[in-house]
């Protein structure tokens, strides 16, 4: 029996095998890394020394950290937490009331965004708030002169950029559980004279929140781990007005070479994202009596 | 619940089969490093849309090599990217010696730390045997030592900034050409007059901000820091140079080009991209008056270049940049320059080494010269007429090798020079004033490199 069990787990060794060396191993490496000196060019390179926690203490001591873990926050809460999450659910609520093919465009206009290649979707988004771009255009033509969008106000842009991106997503997660929302709790509650957002806040939502929480799980890792949209858009600029965890785990690594302090910014970013997940799963498990 | 039977057996064999597809699929890729009877060797340089001379030549060499070398394959791999990416590019293929190249491209301010790292294999053996590196000039040949003495590189070319300037434009607001600014002054006086005649154009534009990066650092702050009594770095102290009035005067003076909008934007500096409106608009349209940019300038507009002008040659005049109040030697220049490696863990060295001095050989400098302006590093080539009569300024920037400047080229330069950037861009877009800009400057550079490796000056 026991040999039967075994046998019967042999076919998914290789997948195991495949994401413990991809997946696990970068992971540990990175984690290694970032308590040594390892360093692209220089001494480093050839000889990385163990430095302890020195590139933790760095960090916190470092005044671009503590600003790119902040801007971080901002990003997540502003376009997953608030912009995909509360505009894909809006949209979802419109488009069952409303006519069909009203809802199959508009479905189909917020779909496509997300249809999009990330680099293309970003050079899209570049083209859209540049000086000359779409933005500033479609503003001269009824005489107001926009600002440089990607230079005034960097975050705005790609919060906004990430918010158009990624709205399908939890749009089409919306979709699903609301159809799955039973009637007749609804009209029962109609008969019982409850107006329309009271139907929203005490029927649909409670009735939907583990779809709520799965979806906000879901959106909050992906946005965390953002970086061609911002890249392409802003590269982390002007200054450091746009630099999240990622673009300046990357600009550390790769632009100054310093692999282990990339690293430590990389594997606190890996932190940030376990503790969201913890969170949000905690959140999944108290739903279920 | 019954299963359906599938016997233990062929799920056994099913799972061998995956694992041995993927095991075939993940060897068939790696090269055969054991191929003894036809060697390979691996070349790594930059190719960009702007930047095909290299390109060219190594096509040429490859041609070349083979012929006379039978069973000998060379491997062309270009990495398509700017500077600060092909570094990286260059800089993690080298982590592995799978994927480390036989020659490769290497800028001269990172030869001392690749060397550190172990990058690059010294040449010292190999050159004594070369009949052709005494044509290159002494000075050239310091660009590929290192801190052990060695010589690690072999240079392809150098260059120098200058300023460059569109006589249509200087003439419209009444300024004589030939021009020569002989102090900072006189750079705004004329700056002025040219806004003052054509509101429209952009009179004296100088790079600023992390936009573009090293070319904020060598095309515009280094020839006004090295115009001062003071510089960066004191070499013969081995320190960073901080709290002097040199950098806070040259900060000021690029916040005046801006304020004064004798520049071109705030906005518009900062996007990484501004240096191709430079060539590719600004100066074949006459808009834009003057800015300081390297020899190589010539090499957008001739024949074949990114931005062909045919004009260029009658248009364009070249001028040395002046020192802040005229004080000794009168002007300032920056140096740069690439050179040819070979690699540490190449498994041919000798053979890599006879590939370099083939891309290197007169033909090929000649021809990389010409088609990049290059400054040319071989004597034989600088004395050939060819080569000077390439374009009308090579004699003017060639001179400029007597004022010039080279970066420090140590590895904690390239943070150093990005906090010089970001004083830069704090100026000139208001959010700090030169003299706080430097003071964050001088925090700055003390936290990276410690205390006791900055110098008051």
């Amino acid at each position: 029996m026991r040999t039967r069990r075994f046998l019967r787990l042999l076919p998914v060794v290789p997948s195991v095998l495949l994401l413990l060396v991809f997946l696990l191993a970068p992971v540990a490496w990175s984690f290694y890394a970032s308590f040594t000196d390892a360093a692209l060019s220089g001494k480093a390179a050839r000889d990385p020394q163990w430095v302890g926690a020195d590139n933790y203490v760095r960090m916190f001591s470092d005044d671009s950290f503590p600003l790119a873990a902040w801007l971080t926050v901002v990003f997540v809460a502003a376009s997953a937490v608030l912009g995909q999450n509360v505009l894909g659910l809006l949209i979802a609520l419109l488009m069952t009331r409303s006519r069909r093919l009203v809802a199959s465009w508009v479905g189909t206009a917020v779909v496509a965004a997300w249809v999009l290649p990330e680099i293309v979707a970003a050079f899209a988004a570049y083209a859209y708030f540049n000086r000359d771009g779409t933005l500033n255009q479609v503003l001269g033509v009824f005489g107001g002169e926009g600002p440089d969008w990607l230079y005034s106000f960097p975050l705005v842009a790609i919060v906004l950029a990430n918010t158009w991106r990624g709205t399908a997503f939890s749009m089409l997660v919306y979709r699903a559980a609301l159809a799955d929302v039973p009637r007749d709790v609804a009209e029962a509650a109609l008969m019982d004279g409850a107006r329309g957002w009271q139907r929203l806040a005490f029927i649909t939502l409670p009735l939907i929140r583990s779809s709520i929480a799965t979806n906000l799980m879901l959106i909050t890792l992906q946005t965390l781990a953002v970086f061609t949209l911002i890249w392409v858009m802003t590269a982390g600029g002007p200054a450091s007005a746009s630099t999240t965890l990622p673009v300046l785990a990357y600009q550390e690594a790769f632009k100054f070479g310093d692999i282990g302090y990339g690293t430590a910014v990389a594997s606190v970013l890996i932190l940030l994202g376990m503790v969201f997940g913890a969170v949000y799963v905690k959140l999944l498990r108290e739903q279920r009596p | 619940m019954r299963r359906p039977v599938i016997k233990a057996p062929v799920k056994f064999a099913a799972a061998l089969v995956s694992v041995a597809a993927v095991l075939a699929a993940a060897t068939s890729c790696s090269p055969t490093p054991e191929a003894a009877v036809s060697k390979t060797l691996k070349i790594v340089y930059q190719k960009t849309d702007s930047f095909t001379a290299l390109d060219a030549v190594m096509q040429d060499a490859k041609k070349e090599f083979e012929a006379s070398n039978t069973g000998v394959t060379v491997d062309l791999q270009p990495i398509q990217a700017n500077d600060d990416d092909y570094g990286t590019k260059l800089a993690l293929a080298q982590r592995s010696s799978d994927t480390a190249p036989d020659v490769f491209y290497e800028d001269t301010f990172k030869v001392r730390s690749d060397v550190d790292a172990g990058y690059l294999l010294k040449l010292d053996g190999y050159l004594e045997k070369w009949d052709e590196w005494s044509a290159f000039n002494e000075a050239a040949k310091e660009a590929g030592r290192a801190d052990d003495g060695g010589i690690y590189a072999v240079p392809l070319g150098t260059d120098t900034r200058a300023i460059w300037y569109n006589k249509t434009v200087l003439q419209k607001a009444g300024i004589p050409v030939p021009w020569q600014p002989k102090t900072w002054d006189e750079i705004l006086t004329a700056a002025r007059a040219m806004k003052a005649a054509d509101p429209n154009v952009i009179p004296f534009n100088m790079y600023a901000g992390k936009g573009t990066g090293e070319g904020t650092v060598m095309q515009s702050f280094y020839e006004l820091l090295y115009g001062t009594d003071s510089s960066l770095y004191d070499a013969d102290e081995k320190k960073w140079v901080v709290g002097s009035q040199g950098f806070t005067d040259s900060l000021a003076f690029l916040k005046t080009l801006y304020d004064e909008k004798l520049a071109v934007s705030p906005a518009e500096a900062l996007d990484a991209n501004v240096w191709k409106k430079v060539f590719g608009e600004w100066f074949p349209q006459g808009k834009l008056g003057a800015t300081v940019e390297g020899s190589y300038t010539p090499s957008f507009w001739q024949k074949g270049g990114a931005y062909e002008w045919a004009g260029y040659e009658q248009d364009m005049g070249v001028a040395m940049f002046p020192t802040q109040k005229g004080q000794d030697p009168g002007g300032v220049s920056m140096s740069g320059g690439w050179t040819l490696a070979v690699g540490a863990k190449s498994k041919n060295p000798e053979l890599a080494f006879s590939f370099l001095t083939t891309a290197l050989n007169k033909k090929n400098a000649l021809a990389y010269d010409i088609n990049n302006s290059q400054i040319a590093v071989r004597t034989d080539v600088a004395s050939e007429p060819e080569y000077l009569a390439a374009n009308p300024f090579v004699k003017d920037v060639s001179d400029l090798v007597k004022v010039t400047h080279y970066r420090p080229a140590t590895a904690d330069y390239p943070r150093i020079s990005t906090a010089v950037q970001v004083a830069t861009e704090s100026v000139i877009t208001g959010k700090q004033g030169p003299e706080e800009a430097a003071a964050e400057y001088d925090a700055t550079v003390r936290k990276l490199v410690g205390e006791d490796k900055v110098l008051e000056k």
